[in-house]
């Protein structure tokens, strides 16, 4: 075996011996290379106890990329899979990749339950907008109007904010990324991997084939310092770049400001760890249209139990009331008679 | 029992076995009062049969014939193998449990009735235009009418309860009316009473005057005369339970993940009528099992086969309609060549069809119900017990195989139960399998390197290798795999020798399952197959058959994918081949298709079992030269 096959702190170590087949140019590049260089700085992983878990589409591929475990599942399923082997194995890293068709149309109930039951798994879904691996059709996050081979005069059918509806779900953990940024998609990957829990990480992903540029005028080098809204936990929330906007809460939604007509004591102090979701769904809002400005970052960190601990602690519990099980004893728990 | 100083001296018959059928609102009782007089009957060492048969209403309008809940058993001193095809005696406890049940019952059968439920309003909701006890309806019948509200009522009166909850108390009046009348264990009774209720003392104490009332007054009434027994039956000695097939196929879940020393994983999704095995399975937590209940069927797929993958012993139960769901999912399991066990509780169909009522007419669907070339084994349970047993064996071959497996119970099997010989566990069968944990081949270089799709060359099974293992990191997925390597693959030649290979696994399964079943005649013309829930029917016809002198053969299938090596010899050679099944005809296809014999159907699609009679009848028309359409009597449809 080479060297880099050897030594965790190099990306060739988490890549498989096969070849990537996303299109010349695809934003999943990015992002692939963003989490294998994660795990060259992470300490506290294996490579055999880490396991990519995916549905369908262009991103689901993701598991045949990493040198891990992985399995390659059913359009929309890699969520209730994955709670399956986090509830069974909850000593291995278990991530969950897919696109916003999967995720969010095929897969939406798999994706609530998930997040509501805070299972320890990590969410990646890649939002491009678009259907890519079947060839142009809107999804549940394309913009009212959009057109795509299925809609030739225009989507009529509104769009999911992911990070509020991941709200609305009781997610424990909410971020969002982009892939033109490995550190902040490694930041907020570690964040994620971090968390205890289920974590749902928004990437915007550009497919450069079916929907190019969808995120330019958000994501693009000159539109980020007026667009992208960095989340600081513990700090008001301000972007722009005289750092001269920031958001606030106006009756119950978040708003985008001028600082000068609003005062700084007005703006929002971001906190992850407020309990309530209503906050981060407020701002999961601001990115409904693709011209506002878009928070990044962390949306929520919130401490809770996580599932499959409980489960374990419920077996533990059994065990202490009624001792370990006897399949003897079990077999004779009924009434029972002898015939001699 | 009673002080009563003037007890009426009753004399005590005989009987080889009797049918009773409990039937009453669904409110009334009525399935826990069979399940009493079930356990105090199987204490007393009778061989027994029960059908539970209730609505899929919870609680449909109040005294509808809508509403009508009804347990039937049949209880014996000799081996038997239905429920009984008309009972002997009907206990109604509305006006319309009478009118629902009546058609049923035996002529000059016996009719127990709550005549405080006979009122006018009660009469009218089920639309009887006359009392039924006045118009003559009943002539013909031994009628005892019995006001057991009231008599619950009074029963009550010292103790501390509001009369409503003390006229809830009358199915244990009932119950202890019917216990006097054949003469059944009390004690049972009480102590299972105290053990349910405990927390609860006022009902205790109800439950228990109702029961010694209704007990009393079959003593002390002089309106029933003689008391009967029906003694024990020869029995095979050892230590028996009374079990109905849902928690046998619980408990042999449980079985096996210790016979294959592997955490067991349920992920399920509540459906009728397999519920009960998630709820029994979840009273087991300290044998390491986990149950997950899924937020839909194919998430109680996915969490299992999830489960799987990291090495635990992996099931999903549900009905028609979630294995519909689950094909999907059961169709990666056979892509990626993982142990799942789906276990199908058939019920009426299609769509939600009968929920509570029992049919076998999901074998199509789980030999072919998926898309692609996707075989699997296909198992199903004859009895209660053997649900026990067929859970197990399901197991047995997904693990050793890494297959999904299906295994096919009914609503029956379900909710029927039967009294159950326990087994010696030491001679349960040992199912353990190794996880894969060294590498398996060298590459081109040769460098060691692990194949995930490099198969044992007996089993042709692939390695498990869990996540956690050093080294055999590998990927799987729902594309198709390369042989050996198990990567990504769409070459031609690579897609058809896989889909040989998968074929080819299945196949050679029949070199490791048992023979079919055989309850053989010598001398017979009459073959009757069955698979599945009609083997106690079939088992009560072909006795019944050779009493009269048609001598016949019964050949009972387990295993339906692949089918038991001897099963072409043994259908041969026979006049007359019949399939009784509770479907149009499936299995009946397929030995037509793969032995060429002219086997006929005999369907019944009504949500009930076969009535050894209606059995009975199909051959005597086929023996007879008479055509037959191949329907049940009183199943043509």
């Amino acid at each position: 075996m080479t060297d880099v096959a050897l030594d965790p702190t190099k990306r060739g170590y988490w890549t498989s011996d096969q070849e990537v087949r996303w299109c010349p140019g695809c934003g999943d590049y990015g992002i692939l290379a963003a989490m294998q260089f994660l795990y060259t700085e992470l300490d506290d992983v294996k490579k055999e106890n880490t396991v990519f878990v995916s549905g369908i589409g262009c991103a689901a591929r993701f598991p045949y990329y990493m040198s891990t475990y992985g399995m390659h599942s059913i359009h929309g399923r890699a969520p209730a899979i994955a709670t399956g082997l986090a509830v069974a194995r909850p000593d291995l890293d278990v991530w969950v990749v897919g696109g916003d068709g999967d995720m969010l149309s095929i897969g939406g109930n798999h994706l609530i339950h998930a997040l509501r039951r805070n299972v320890n798994i990590k969410i990646l879904l890649f939002n491009n907008q678009i259907y890519g691996l079947t060839k142009g059709q809107y999804s549940p996050t394309s913009e009212v109007g959009k057109v795509t081979k299925s809609t030739p005069m225009g989507s009529i059918d509104a769009p999911f904010s992911p990070v509020s509806l991941a709200a609305g779900a009781g997610a424990t953990f909410v971020a969002r990324t982009h892939d033109l940024d490995r550190k902040h998609m490694i930041d907020v990957f570690r964040r994620a991997h971090e968390h205890k829990g289920a974590a749902l990480v928004e990437i915007y992903q550009n497919c450069n084939v079916f929907n190019d540029g969808a995120f330019d005028a958000i994501t693009k080098r000159d539109a980020r310092a007026e667009m992208m809204i960095d989340l600081v936990h513990g700090e008001p929330i301000k972007f722009g770049a005289e750092r001269q906007r920031g958001v606030m809460m106006d009756n119950g939604a978040a708003r985008c400001v001028d600082i000068a007509d609003v005062g700084e004591d007005a703006l929002l102090v971001h906190d992850e760890h407020t309990t309530n979701p209503s906050v981060t769904f407020s701002l999961g809002q601001l990115a409904m249209d693709r011209r506002s400005p878009t928070p990044f970052g962390v949306f929520r960190a919130v401490d809770a139990p996580e599932y499959a601990a409980a489960v374990g602690d419920q077996l533990l519990a059994a065990n202490d009331q009624k001792g370990p099980g006897n399949l003897e004893a079990l077999l004779r728990s009924g009434a029972t008679w002898d015939v001699v | 029992m009673t002080d009563t100083a003037d007890r009426v001296e009753n004399s005590v018959q005989t009987l080889e076995g009797v049918i009773i059928r409990f039937a009453g609102d669904s409110g009334d009782g009525m399935q826990l009062t069979g399940d009493r007089f079930t356990s105090a009957s199987a204490i007393a060492g009778n061989d027994l049969v029960t059908l539970p048969e209730f609505p899929a209403e919870i609680r449909a309008p109040q005294g509808t014939l809508a509403g009508v809940s009804a347990f039937q058993i049949h209880i014996s001193d000799h081996n038997i193998h239905t429920p009984g095809d008309e009972p002997d005696v009907l206990v109604a406890m509305n006006p319309a449990a009478l009118k629902s049940e009546l058609n049923r019952l035996k002529s000059g059968g016996t009719i127990i009735l709550n005549t405080d439920a006979f009122d006018m309003r009660n009469l009218e909701k089920c639309g009887y235009q006359m009392d039924p006890r006045e118009d003559g309806s009943l002539d013909g019948y031994i009628v005892h009418e019995v006001p057991m509200t009231k008599l619950t009522v009074d029963a009550t009166a010292d103790l501390d309860v509001k009369k409503r909850d003390a006229e809830r108390s009358k199915n244990f009046f009932a119950l202890g009316l019917v216990s006097w009348m054949y003469d059944r264990p009390l004690q049972p009774t009480f102590d299972w009473i105290e053990e349910k209720f405990g927390k609860n003392p006022a009902v205790v104490a109800s439950n228990n005057a109702a029961f010694k009332a209704g007990h009393a007054f079959g003593e002390t009434a002089e309106m029933f005369g003689d008391q009967y027994q029906v003694a024990s039956a020869p029995q095979k000695p050892g230590t028996y339970t009374n079990i109905t097939g849902n928690v046998a196929t619980a408990w042999g879940m449980v079985a096996a993940g210790q016979l294959s020393k592997l955490p067991v994983f349920l992920g399920s999704y509540p459906i009728t009528p397999a519920s009960d095995i998630l709820h029994e399975l979840s009273n087991h937590k300290n044998f390491g099992v986990r149950t997950f209940q899924a937020e839909d069927e194919i998430a109680g797929a996915g969490s299992a086969l999830g489960a799987a993958f990291g090495g635990h012993l992996a099931y999903t139960t549900t009905s028609g309609p979630g294995v519909s769901l689950k094909g999907e999912t059961i169709s990666l399991a056979a892509m990626i060549e993982l142990p799942l066990v789906i276990i199908d509780i058939q019920r009426g169909g299609p769509s939600t069809g009968l929920p509570t009522k029992t049919e076998a007419s999901d074998l199509f669907l789980a030999l072919y119900g998926r898309h692609g070339e996707s075989p699997m084994p296909v198992v199903a349970a004859y009895s209660p017990s053997n649900c026990f047993h067929m859970a197990i064996e399901a197991s047995r071959l997904a693990l050793k195989y890494r297959t999904p497996v299906i295994l096919l119970t009914d609503g029956y099997l379900a909710n029927g139960a039967e009294p159950w010989l326990l087994p010696d566990v030491s001679t349960l069968p040992d199912i353990s399998v190794d996880f894969a944990t060294t590498f398996n081949d060298t590459d081109a270089n040769g460098e060691p390197v692990f194949y995930p799709y490099k198969r044992d060359p007996e089993t042709m099974a692939r390695p498990w290798a869990i996540p956690g293992t050093p080294g055999l990191e590998h990927r799987v997925g729902g594309l198709e795999k390369a042989d050996i390597t198990g990567n990504v693959n769409y070459d031609p030649a690579n897609h058809g020798l896989m889909t040989e290979l998968r074929q080819a696994k299945l196949d050679g399964i029949a070199k490791d399952i048992p023979g079919a079943m055989v309850n053989s005649d010598g001398d017979a013309d009459v073959l009757l197959i069955g698979w599945g829930s009609t083997h106690g029917s079939i088992t009560a016809a072909v006795e019944q058959l050779r009493k009269e002198g048609t001598p016949a053969t019964h050949v009972h299938l387990t295993h339906l994918s692949p089918l038991h090596p001897d099963l072409g010899e043994l259908v041969q050679g026979y006049q007359h081949v019949i399939v009784p099944e509770l479907n149009k005809g499936q299995l009946v296809k397929i030995i037509r298709s793969e032995f060429l014999i002219d086997a006929k159907p005999l369907s019944k699609v009504m949500g009930l079992p076969f009535t050894a009679r209606e059995i009975i009848a199909a051959v005597n028309q086929a023996t007879s030269g008479a055509s037959s359409n191949g329907a049940a009597q009183n199943g043509a449809n």
